[in-house]
């Protein structure tokens, strides 16, 4: 039975590499090498689909998951599913490699604008990237207000409210839906997909959008399009080698002596 | 003629930020530099801009910018930067700078930088120096077009230099467009802390997934509060519910550049390092002699913290008492 309070949400997740895997970047492309890299569901992303999944569960409605990426983004989208998300979008395109944040903000909007939706859910950032931009940019885009830094999150009605996580403490923040919304790290523990959750995402539905299907040309997506372009990859200076030594019963006193070397105590 | 540089100006906790006063400093190096400040802030904020290199602050008391998040302050922004078209608007890597530049990067289609640690002008062309992946690499980047370019900075990274002007204040009107108004804050929390805060602290002894338990924490406090500093946690110890996000330093959480910082059962990922690696001096304590975290350590005892951490307190109390 529908309810009054449903809510149609839409998560916007990526891949990242495994967080166990150390990345590199390609001096020719300036680009993170993803190739032969084991990804996974970006774990703060993770995050975003359990919130909507706990909202749904409780008040109705559906979770739909879009994802940019190339065929390697199927393993977040499978994952997004079996977690128990009702449907997936794919923007999958070469012409959307290399987009910058906003490139990314204008794929994701002109696919959400295709959905009915009164919330859309992102990670503040993401695990690999870190910009931090692209939530901001796409409420921008979509026109919706940004509540963002969310540590919880409810909707009464047609209202949301966040507590939004501030320099000294939190802000209780509300806006009228449609919003979109940015969660923390702390906001909950996201689930394990089930045996039963990992068989039935295979049936579930994911529609692929390139970007001709969007409506974005070269002028705003991929390299081309990218605002931000990087001029040279470097390392940065390395702190000079420190010295190593095991505590052999003594280790305790033996840092307060360097401390006191270097008159720090 | 000198390049335009502005700054957003951002209050927290009722005061003109440090970071403010930091990118005021870099701008004043780098050109003319002006600040724009929205919404309530302190009677001395413009004397206090003026003596950090501001020639000219745009100006509102509007506490619209205040009560309704982000949406009014991206509204002005875009209207003076129409208006003045300064080369680079600089934004502190806040919780509120960073949306009022992301929202705004999309209005303008310009774009923006983040998370910058260093930017230079070079015949007007913008280069900034950003980290990345966690630090471990470090480019330089440039935003394409004619237009202002957005630039957030990582706080810490410019030193505050005094600097008199006498600067002029232009009053700005607040947008009034029921649709700016759309995100209200209904409550403001404050989270109590004692001793002093993790960015302004010295000395910082921080904790991660090596002590194993939120009770564990205690032996840091107290080896904190010895060393007149402050604790401080890796994610790890964060997400596990350990300490409070607050506490996180690390690339999703603070930035921290202590003369001491001493690192108790933290491995020293990479998102941590991004966070801790300017610290004059670096202990690291852990069990297990390849932890990435010795490789940044001046001192690295490889030993257990629940042994190493006592000895530590008991040595500091003895000397003190000597």
């Amino acid at each position: 039975m529908a309810r009054h309070d449903e809510v149609n949400i839409v998560v916007c997740a990526k891949v990242v590499p495994l967080s166990s895997v150390t990345i590199q970047i390609d001096p020719a492309t300036k680009r993170m090498v993803r190739k032969d890299v084991s990804q996974e569901l970006d774990p703060q992303a993770a995050k975003a689909v359990e919130e909507a999944l706990r909202l749904t569960e409780k008040q109705g409605g559906s979770v739909t998951v879009v994802v940019m990426g190339g065929d390697d983004a199927t393993i977040g989208i499978r994952g997004a599913l079996a977690m128990g998300a009702t449907a997936a979008i794919h923007l999958s395109d070469p012409a959307l490699a290399g987009s910058d944040a906003l490139g990314t903000a204008k794929a994701l909007a002109a696919a959400i604008r295709k959905e009915p939706f009164d919330l859309v859910i992102c990670a503040t950032e993401s695990s690999d990237s870190y910009t931090g931009l692209v939530p901001g940019q796409l409420a921008q885009l979509l026109g919706v207000p940004p509540l963002t830094f969310a540590t919880s999150l409810t909707v009464e009605g047609r209202t949301a409210t966040i507590k939004r996580q501030s320099e000294g403490g939190y802000d209780v923040v509300t806006s009228e839906l449609p919003v979109l919304v940015t969660v923390t790290t702390g906001i909950n523990e996201p689930r394990y997909p089930t045996l039963k959750g990992i068989m039935g995402a295979k049936k579930k539905e994911i529609r692929k959008y390139t970007a001709a299907d969007l409506g974005l040309g070269p002028a705003e997506i991929g390299e081309s399009g990218a605002r931000e372009k990087v001029l040279t990859v470097g390392r940065p200076p390395a702190r000079p080698a420190g010295t190593v030594i095991k505590d052999e019963g003594q280790g305790g006193k033996q840092i307060a002596d360097f401390l006191a070397n270097l008159k720090l105590i | 003629m000198a390049d335009l540089i502005w700054v957003y100006g951002d209050v927290v906790d009722g005061k003109i930020s440090r970071a403010t006063l930091e990118m005021l400093s870099k701008a004043a190096a780098l050109g003319r530099a002006e600040v724009v400040l929205l919404g309530p802030a302190p009677d001395d904020a413009v004397h206090t801009l003026s003596a950090h290199g501001a020639s000219k602050v745009y100006r509102s008391k509007d506490p619209v910018y205040r009560e309704c998040l982000t949406l009014p302050a991206v509204e002005t922004m875009a209207t003076l930067i129409a208006a003045h078209r300064p080369r680079v608007v600089l934004f502190a890597s806040s919780y509120g700078g960073r949306d009022v530049a992301a929202a705004l990067s999309a209005k303008l289609d310009c774009g923006a930088l983040t998370d910058v640690g260093d930017l230079a002008l070079r015949d007007g062309a913008l280069e900034a120096t950003i980290p990345a992946l966690g630090g471990s690499y470090q480019n330089t980047s440039t935003l394409s077009g004619q237009g202002t370019k957005l630039v957030l900075v990582r706080p810490k990274a410019f030193e505050t230099k005094p600097n008199e002007k006498s600067a002029t204040v232009e009053e700005v009107p607040p947008p009034r467009d029921a649709a700016v108004l759309k995100i209200r804050v209904t409550e403001r929390m404050t989270v109590t802390r004692e001793g002093p805060q993790l960015e302004d602290s010295r000395v910082i002894v921080s904790g991660g997934r090596g002590l194993k338990g939120p009770e564990r924490f205690a032996i840091l406090q107290e080896l904190a509060a010895l060393l007149g500093g402050a604790v401080g946690a890796t994610r790890a110890a964060v997400d596990a519910a350990w300490v409070p996000y607050a506490l996180q330093i690390g690339q999703t959480g603070k930035t921290v550049k202590p003369d001491l910082y001493i690192a108790c059962g933290i491995s020293g990922a990479i998102q941590h390092l991004a966070g801790m690696k300017g610290s004059k001096t670096i202990v690291a304590i852990n069990t297990d002699p390849e932890a990435p975290i010795f490789q940044v350590a001046d001192l690295g005892v490889v030993g257990d913290v629940f042994k190493v951490v006592p000895q530590l307190i008991e040595e500091l109390k003895k000397r003190k008492r000597g």
